[in-house]
């Protein structure tokens, strides 16, 4: 039978020829990601139930990322029982501060994550390793204690969404303007227990590193996965940061598909998504004269190398606005090491932006950039929900990091496509 | 599993009004308690009672999988959710952790605020006693069964290891 390349990754993982959606399945899991949110509370839960197991150190990865470094004694007392847990059963692959950097970008980065394998994460944006070619999912801190001591995860074979997108962007419209347009249309339950496939020559001409916009949004359809056939540039990528044996799957041809959704992207303008879903996606000449207070480039959507070179791009020659707080945030240590190299950080800073370490912070609404009551954000971030940064009468717009930072300068959310 | 209802007519009841984030600082179910649907409704933690059930529309738990989601709700007493539909992730922390999530058609508009319910699992049926109606529910996949029978997903687990 025909299979997509989540069936054929989930019918390895539980020892069987094929799968269909809707089948029960336990499979094995190559790599466990940890962070300091949702993993303590696993480790209680396997405390409290006398288990005192991990089914391979080597396979877990671990960071911590949220509240990073510690923003008070809670979050202290959340990373030491992650860092004690580490030690106690002997796990490697830890990022401790100075090494850090946001989780899902962490994993990719460095390689632990490669076509064919299999991840999750108590973290929702597990999804994004779809990106090369891996099924990742995220699950709560129950289920992380259950893979935690038993290497294994149940679910039901989600059926597949497969989505189209063909055209060249144009000059100052990205991957995460797509990705805006995309969910604008599919809705924020749109793809709930399904995963999104993505093809077409949109993608086949997006860098690995783009391309994780769309895989890590994903889950802001609802989807458990969003993934990309590994091709050429996928290879390069991984084979790059790791020498690791990895298992090449791709969808047949013939594959069944629960739907398919065409995208056609060469007359795409910059998006914005405003308050309070990520599904409100609109042209950003729709949204006019809406002020900002603070601008913020990062998270593990936006916070890649790329994401930085294209906002300095934006901001060169030009300040952020007097009224503007702009937070500009590396998503790892690697990451921050490379702008600093390219002098990018100096760049920032010179236009008047902070840079910040490595950290989730004002994403989730954490810190190093939490909003007032009546504030307004404009951020590369993913998620645009209600208080989501912070105050409940705060308001997030999502933007790729080009017009954030076209936004900053402006003091209002703005075209990039006039500072490039 | 009797209760009394508490509605909330709206979809897309994020993970971020169930819980901000601001307070994913502990896993204390009676801490996370005080905080429950805080940027939704603050009166929440005082209206609620021990047994009371959640009601909600479409796509209730959609964002994080945050598992505190289910644990200021647990803290408070709550028994179950019946939503019109659930976010992948909040649904099954639920299951795993024992808060019952209940997908039930047109939820906000078969019952309202303080409506007396009877949910019967292994009957498939929510009845409302106030209304005196009775409806069926979506019915849990085999394995989602197991869990609920067992008491959550880490005694099924505990079991399975000893086996
Ligand atoms: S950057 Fe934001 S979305 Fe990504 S893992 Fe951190 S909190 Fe979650």
């Amino acid at each position: 039978m025909p299979q997509t390349i989540t069936e054929k990754i989930i019918a390895k993982h539980c020892g069987k020829e094929e799968v269909s959606p809707g089948e029960l399945v336990n499979i094995d899991l190559d790599v466990i990601l940890a962070h300091e949110v949702t993993t303590p509370p696993a480790i209680s839960a396997l405390e409290r139930n006398g288990i005192d197991q991990v089914f391979d150190p080597d396979k877990i990865v671990v960071t911590p990322d949220h509240f990073v470094p510690n923003k008070d004694e809670k979050t202290a007392e959340l990373a030491k029982r992650l860092r004690d847990w580490v030690k106690k059963h002997k796990i490697k692959n830890y990022y401790e501060i100075g090494r850090h950097g946001i989780c899902h970008t962490i994993l990719i980065e460095n390689g632990h994550v490669l076509p064919g394998m299999t991840v999750v994460a108590g973290d929702s944006h597990t999804c994004t390793h779809g990106v090369v070619g891996a099924f990742g999912m995220g699950i709560g801190s129950t289920e992380l204690a259950a893979a935690i001591a038993t290497g294994k995860s149940w679910f039901i074979v989600p059926e597949t969404i497969k989505v189209e997108i063909n055209g060249e962007l144009g000059k100052g419209v990205y991957s995460k303007d797509v990705m805006l347009q995309i969910l604008s249309k599919l809705g924020v339950d749109g793809a709930t227990d399904k995963v999104i496939e993505y093809v077409g020559s949109t993608i086949d001409a997006m860098e690995v590193e783009d391309r994780v916009v769309l895989t890590n949004m994903a889950v802001e359809a609802g989807a458990t996965l969003g993934i990309i056939n590994p091709d050429k540039k996928t290879i390069k990528y991984v084979e790059q940061r790791s020498n690791k044996k990895y298992d090449l799957v791709k969808s047949d041809a013939d594959a069944k598909f629960s739907s398919h959704k065409k995208f056609d992207v060469s007359s795409l303008e910059p998006m914005v998504a405003v308050p309070s879903l990520p599904s409100n996606g609109k042209t950003v000449s729709k949204v006019k004269d809406v002020k900002v207070d603070q601008a913020v480039v990062g998270s593990c959507t936006n916070g890649r190398i790329g994401d930085l070179r294209e906002a300095a791009a934006v901001l060169k020659g030009n300040e952020v606005h007097k009224d503007v707080r702009m937070i500009v945030i590396p998503a790892t240590t690697k990451i921050y090491k490379q702008a600093l190299r390219e002098g990018l950080l100096e760049q920032f800073i010179d236009a008047n932006a902070t840079v910040s370490t490595p950290t989730c912070g004002p994403c989730l609404g954490g810190h190093m950039g939490v909003l007032a009551e009546g504030e307004r954000c404009i951020a590369s971030t993913n998620r645009n929900f209600v208080g989501r940064m912070g105050h409940p009468k705060s308001e997030v717009y999502l933007a790729s990091p080009a017009t954030v930072a076209a936004s900053a300068i402006d003091g209002k959310v703005a075209d990039p496509r006039k500072y490039l | 599993m009797k209760g009394r209802a508490i509605v909330y007519k709206k979809n897309d009841i994020d993970t971020d009004l169930i819980i901000p984030a601001k307070y994913l600082n502990t896993d204390d179910p009676k801490e996370l308690a005080e905080h429950a649907m805080e940027f939704l409704d603050v009166e929440f933690p005082k209206k609620v009672k021990e047994g009371d059930i959640l009601v909600a529309g479409r796509n209730f738990g959609c964002g994080s999988s945050r598992e505190h989601a289910i644990w200021c709700l647990t803290g408070n007493g709550v028994q179950a959710v019946i939503a019109e539909s659930f976010a992948r992730i909040f649904f099954r922390n639920g299951i795993n952790y024992g808060l019952l999530p209940v997908v039930l058609e047109g939820a906000t508009k078969k019952i309202s605020d303080g409506d007396e319910l009877e949910i019967d699992v292994k009957k498939g049926t929510v009845k409302n006693i106030t209304s005196g109606k009775e409806f069926e529910i979506k019915p849990y996949p085999e394995f989602a069964m197991k869990i609920i029978n067992a008491g959550g997903l880490m005694n099924y687990v505990k079991k399975e290891m000893n086996k």
